[in-house]
């Protein structure tokens, strides 16, 4: 057998492969077989963080987010997650960015709770986006601790807010300027955003309510306002 | 084993196709070089290519993996395929216009793999009918796996023909096989399984967690199943070729082939620590990486048997200097990684540059060595010429050699500093901080590496001239092969 076609074929080749597949990554399967995946619409409809995120974008960009998105609606923030979700991975993020938290090296003093698998029970984790390197931080508390205007402009050039940071610029998510985020940097600040916020942990803003009153035109010093309340918002930025 | 006489082995083996398979794997080899080199120079501020979205190191990042996985691997193992396995089995390949076919279908998987990665993103932004497609034209989030699934399938039937057109003449050969064999059959069925489960359960079938687990097989696999088989096939066959003696024990062969067959694929799991995996499997994971390595010990101990007793060869013999240079660095591979999958060591290095120096370590240090070693070894043969340049082939072993021990250590080194970085709580930009001057040195050694290949190319076009009967503009001094004069 131990030399022969069919013991290297059969036994080594074809057994021992499926064998480990068996115990490797059929049971994980069958252990969580109960446990739904949810879509990207169940996503949006069950969390009210991602969409005052969404909203709050809108207020930040109006005219590029009418532009590029419409109306800030769970539906289209589906569509912008889904897209964030795939620029994510076409522009290899993940490289550098892990989205798991451990349970040792004090992860949870710098980022928060302990992965647990439901968070990863979902369509955007198609594939997992565990991720196997930090170059940059891991991301998966990120939602929530720096404001959207922000994300934009390290985007941009991550310099100008990020001292000696090394990640790469992304000038091709913006129509020109860093205030102009274009239909891909609405979507990919829209999933950072998302990522965590399903978690009583994601920094504390107001309930979401849809918005009943038409703003008036001044998206200029909307956006101008944010950086303000910025630093406020995001008491929890890099624990010292 | 049986070596036939260059007489037969005319008609066996499709030189042309050997060559051609080595110049391709070379090309893809210098674009995942200057792939990394971007990704280098980014991470210590030093692009002098910022902000330009085709020049994304984020993009080029993923080039340099699959380049050197699927464009220098991939063709340089194909090539050397082409080149062994017909003269272990005294046999052609099923069909020789196959293999040329399968050549050709190969540079359309991995040129077509670099152009998704790096203009599908672009092009799907930008072009209202390709931005409604279902999928997406870029990369795939699998880590290895970054082929856009489009490509996918194209790849596995690739894969297919190339495990029909090679078992072909296995098949016919009777039995009991050289251990070459057992690794070579054993490699067609894993990799086509391997490839076919990374890309497509976690992308189709599984989502989370469990996807988690499957994208760590996959990782794992195609290192182990895929190029591990393939790299210590070829060092059974080309070795004792070169030493002109048997292997030391075929006992000892029998063991790392049933051991690495039986504990290899069971390790999958160990790349994702930590996760919300349950721990019963990261710790079974665990104990088998640890097998591993001591069936790892039993190949390389085979191996130094071999050679044992004819210990010049190391000096004289370029090629088997590139192999047992490689055969060490896997010894060194393979203590990190007993060490590094152990949780309490894990818990400190995973993330961090330790794991990028240990990728670098496998993938150049060992197979890329290797598969040097062998074309340092092919190239002149094929050409039935000496190198034109002895010195310009000890330049290219040892920019190569020590540029890569420099980068690895350079980044094992950071990869501990990042671990006590991040454990201190220090504030996240003190652990990049601290990083770059290490980085820097990776850049020199990287250059040292590229330079290396560069004598080669230079060596390479030299020699190729000198074999055509076109003297050499410079210096033509063919210098007398000082390595064993080709087994046979």
């Amino acid at each position: 057998m131990f030399e022969s076609k069919s013991g290297v074929l059969l036994v080594g080749g074809l057994g021992f492969f499926l064998f480990a597949f068996l115990s490797n990554a059929v049971v994980p399967a069958l252990l969580y077989r109960d446990l739904p995946e949810a879509t990207t619409t169940e996503l949006v409809a069950k969390n009210a963080q991602v969409m005052y995120q969404f909203e709050e974008l809108s207020n930040c960009y109006p005219e590029q987010f009418k532009k590029y998105f419409g109306e800030p609606t769970q539906e289209n923030c589906a569509k912008a997650l889904e897209l964030g979700r795939q620029i994510y991975v076409n522009e290899g993020c993940w490289h550098c960015h892990s989205q798991f938290v451990r349970p040792v090296s004090r992860e949870v003093d710098r980022w928060g709770p302990v992965a647990r698998t439901e968070e990863y029970q979902n369509v955007l984790q198609r594939p997992v986006m565990f991720g196997t390197r930090r170059v940059g931080p891991d991301l998966s508390r990120e939602g929530g601790r720096h404001a959207s205007d922000w994300h934009a402009v390290h985007f941009y050039q991550p310099k100008l807010v990020s001292h000696g940071s090394t990640m790469p610029d992304y000038p091709w998510l913006f129509d020109g300027a860093p205030d102009r985020p274009n239909q891909r940097g609405l979507a990919i600040i829209t999933y950072v955003q998302w990522l965590g916020s399903w978690l009583e942990s994601y920094p504390y803003y107001e309930d979401y309510q849809p918005l009943e009153i038409e703003r008036p035109e001044a998206p200029a010093e909307e956006s101008a306002a944010t950086p303000a309340e910025d630093s406020a918002a995001t008491p929890a930025e890099e624990a010292t | 084993m049986t070596e036939a006489k260059p007489a037969t082995t005319e008609r066996l083996v499709d030189e042309r196709l050997v060559l051609t398979y080595f110049i391709a794997a070379l090309a893809y080899m210098t674009i995942s070089m200057l792939a990394g080199m971007l990704m280098a120079l980014q991470l210590v501020h030093w692009n002098p290519l910022r902000g330009l979205e085709l020049l994304s190191p984020g993009r080029w990042r993923m080039v340099h993996t699959n380049a050197i996985a699927y464009g220098f691997l991939a063709n340089a193992f194909l090539g050397a395929l082409h080149w062994a396995i017909p003269r272990l089995t005294l046999r052609p390949v099923l069909d020789r216009r196959l293999s040329w076919f399968i050549f050709v279908a190969w540079q359309v998987v991995v040129l077509s793999t670099a152009a998704g990665i790096v203009l599908g993103p672009t092009l799907q932004a930008n072009s209202p009918g390709l931005a409604a497609l279902p999928f997406s034209l870029g990369a795939q989030g699998v880590e290895w796996g970054e082929t856009p699934t489009w490509i996918d399938p194209l790849a596995l039937a690739g894969l297919l023909l190339v495990a029909v057109n090679f078992m072909a003449p296995i098949i016919k050969t009777p039995g009991p096989l050289y251990v070459t064999l057992w690794y070579f059959m054993a490699a067609f069925v894993w990799t086509f399984l391997t490839y076919a489960m990374g890309n497509f359960l976690p992308q189709y079938s599984l989502a989370g967690t469990s996807a988690g687990a499957v994208s760590g097989l996959f990782i794992h696999d195609l290192v182990g199943l895929f190029v591990t088989p393939l790299g210590w096939g070829l060092m059974y066959y080309f070795v004792p070729i070169l030493l002109k003696k048997p292997m030391w024990s075929h006992g000892l062969s029998l063991v790392g082939f049933w051991g690495l067959a039986f504990f290899y694929p069971l390790n999958g799991i160990h790349h994702f620590l930590y996760t919300p995996i349950p721990m019963f499997l990261q710790h079974g994971a665990i104990i088998s990486t640890i097998a591993v390595e001591m069936v790892v010990t039993t190949v390389i101990i085979n191996f130094f048997g071999t050679i044992w007793g004819s210990g010049r060869a190391i000096v004289t013999n370029l090629p088997i200097r590139w192999f047992y240079t490689g055969m060490i660095f896997y010894a060194i591979t393979c203590a990190q990684c007993a060490l590094q999958t152990t949780l309490t060591f894990q818990a400190l290095i995973h993330f961090s540059d330790w794991v990028v120096g240990h990728a670098h370590l496998v993938m150049f240090g060992v197979f890329s060595m290797w598969l040097l070693g062998i074309m340092t070894y092919l190239f002149p043969r094929i050409w039935r010429t000496s190198w034109y340049s002895q010195n310009l082939c000890e330049w290219h072993y040892w920019l190569s050699a020590v540029g890569l021990a420099v980068m690895a250590l350079d980044l094992t080194l950071v990869g501990v500093f990042q671990g006590y970085y991040w454990a201190s709580l220090q504030p996240w930009e003190v652990s990049v901080d601290g990083s770059v001057p290490f980085w820097m040195v990776r850049v020199f050694a990287g250059l040292a590496m590229f330079a290396g290949q560069l004598c080669f190319f230079y060596n390479l076009w030299a020699t190729w001239r000198l074999s055509r009967g076109v003297a050499a503009t410079s210096s033509p001094r063919p210098s007398v092969a000082t390595r064993a004069p080709a087994g046979t």
